[in-house]
């Protein structure tokens, strides 16, 4: 799809709603596609890391590291679909999808204690001592039922989601 | 971005709204992820959802990034009749008008350096007569400069007087905006240092008005530009100060916070809004994308420069004001004056990235509550 002056033919506007399974109408790809754009300031069709942190309120997101691993080196195509769990008509299994895929460092669809204390990390820095920050995991897992060697997965993110955990 | 009870995804009609920024949304730092009361449970720790959608709000759109978009004028000539008459507009600017303006621009550049270079080294003992010529000197290139893109400039309000303690700031689009005040007062400008013809023109002839080097990359520069500022803008034979408390040029749609630099010298502040007319060409230097002198050149070809420039009323320091509200204040009257939406980011987050205490604020106020609901099992 190239750079800034090129323009995005409907095929391929139709290409990438497909991508992402309609998560966007086509004006809203467009509307995407000029932002990806304007972000991809080298025209080299891909937004790097240091771009993606040029936007101040992203930088200053405590998952905003996490983020970039996902969100390096993407063409148009792959953000759009990295972005649609967040469009309005995304299904919740989508958003929780989307989460554990941020949570599942190594990728295999499970989410181990280790993972969730990272991303607590993330979250807290260096207000809560890693001591504290296991503790408290600890204790909140074994109020929900799981263990330290529990492995998470999607069902219990669902769970989650809806607060009975 | 807005998060319901319980971290919930809510999309407010706001969060897709790739058209337009949320700046009214906008509310700088506080706690992002809402704080339901009671025990804590397993879904307050790991539901984080609410910093997702912010930092994926983010990335779809910010009110950061819209303040350095270039707004080229709309294209008008998509039809068949409306074509050929734009390419007779471009022969006629290209071929026709950028020569005229060359020469138009030579012929200043030739009075002037043959006024000045005399003046600069032969009135060396009577300083009042020298610093005076070379004042009007200067105004009238600016003059020959600001007639080489075919200058329209209006300008409102009092002409401002040259008091001591008095100092201008103003919104920052281009460089010509010097160049556009200059031509109706000399004024002594702060500007960053730049290589090239520029940053010849800088300590030579900017030397004669008053000038004030600063550099942006170096962070112990800014205790001695302070020193600098406040010693000229005590001295009584010097210009008037004119600064732009933005740090960095804007596209003149929004304004980035002003920095207090300006604000904290004890003088009384001159606000003056610029307002560039889109119609005709737009004016924001994107340092980004262009040269300044391909900036100029752009300018040269185009059909005109027209501008807006309001001398608004002195505004003093009141005395329950600090002077970061004072900026700010100050930041109101020029921007509803030139019609600009007010952004909460400093400018020179171009340049760098913000400040970790941001993040760490975020941070601080959810360990603080996870803390907090712990003890109150």
């Amino acid at each position: 799809m190239g750079n800034t002056s090129s323009m995005l033919t409907q095929y391929d506007i139709e290409e990438v709603q497909q991508h992402c399974n309609n998560a966007f109408s086509q004006q809203e790809i467009v509307s995407l596609y000029e932002r990806f754009c304007q972000l991809d300031r080298n025209g080299g069709g891909f937004v790097s890391g240091e771009e993606f942190l040029s936007v101040p309120e992203f930088a200053v997101n405590p998952l905003s590291q996490r983020l970039l691993t996902m969100l390096d080196g993407l063409n148009f195509k792959e953000f759009v679909a990295f972005l649609s769990a967040f469009s309005p008509r995304a299904t919740v299994q989508q958003k929780i999808e989307f989460i554990v895929k941020v949570y599942d460092s190594d990728g295999n669809g499970k989410v181990t204690f280790n993972d969730m204390l990272d991303v607590l990390h993330d979250l807290t820095g260096q207000f809560i001592s890693e001591h504290q920050r296991e503790q408290v995991l600890t204790k909140v897992l074994e109020e929900a039922g799981y263990t330290k060697e529990s492995l998470l997965v999607m069902s219990d993110f669902v769970k989650l989601r809806h607060r009975e955990i | 971005m807005s998060s319901g009870k319980g971290g919930e995804l809510i999309p407010s009609s706001s969060e897709l709204d790739l058209d337009r920024p949320n700046i009214e949304d906008y509310l700088p730092s506080g706690s992002s992820i809402h704080e339901p009361l009671g025990k804590l449970r397993l879904c307050d720790l790991l539901d984080i959802s609410p910093t997702l959608t912010e930092a994926a709000g983010a990335i779809v759109d910010d009110s950061f990034t819209q303040c350095f978009k270039s707004n080229p004028p709309e294209p008008w000539n998509w039809n068949v009749y409306l074509f050929p008459l734009w390419c007779c507009g471009v022969v006629i600017r290209y071929l026709i008008l950028f020569p005229v303006r060359v020469i138009v621009l030579t012929v200043g550049w030739i009075i002037f350096l043959s006024c000045f270079i005399p003046v600069h080294l032969l009135l060396k003992g009577h300083d009042k007569l020298q610093k005076n010529m070379e004042r009007a000197l200067v105004e009238l290139i600016c003059s020959f400069f600001v007639a080489s893109w075919t200058g329209v400039i209006n300008y409102h309000g009092p002409r401002p007087s040259m008091r001591p303690k008095q100092v201008f700031v103003a919104n920052h689009t281009s460089m010509i905006d010097f160049i556009i005040l200059e031509q109706m007062s000399s004024f002594a400008v702060i500007m960053q240092k730049h290589p090239g013809w520029v940053g010849l023109l800088q300590s030579t002839i900017l030397e004669s008005v008053g000038c004030i080097w600063f550099n942006r990359t170096e962070a112990k520069d800014r205790e001695t530009v302070t020193k600098k500022l406040r010693e000229h803008s005590q001295g009584v034979d010097n210009n008037p100060l004119l600064i732009f408390p933005e740090g960095t040029c804007v596209n003149n749609q929004y304004s980035v916070m002003f920095k207090k630099g300006a604000f904290e010298l004890g003088c009384t502040i001159c606000p003056i809004a610029i307002k560039y007319n889109k119609i005709f060409v737009d004016a924001f230097w994107n340092s980004r994308k262009q040269s300044f002198t391909m900036h100029l050149l752009q300018l040269m070809t185009s059909w005109a420069v027209v501008c807006d420039v309001w001398y608004l009323e002195p505004q003093n320091l009141r005395p329950d004001e600090t002077p970061i509200e004072f900026a700010e204040r100050v930041r109101d009257i020029i921007s509803v004056r030139a019609g600009l939406k007010k952004v909460p980011w400093d400018g020179y987050l171009k340049y760098s990235r913000p400040s970790p205490k941001h993040r760490e604020q975020k941070q601080q106020s959810f360990a603080e509550s996870v803390l907090r609901r712990l003890e109150e099992n």
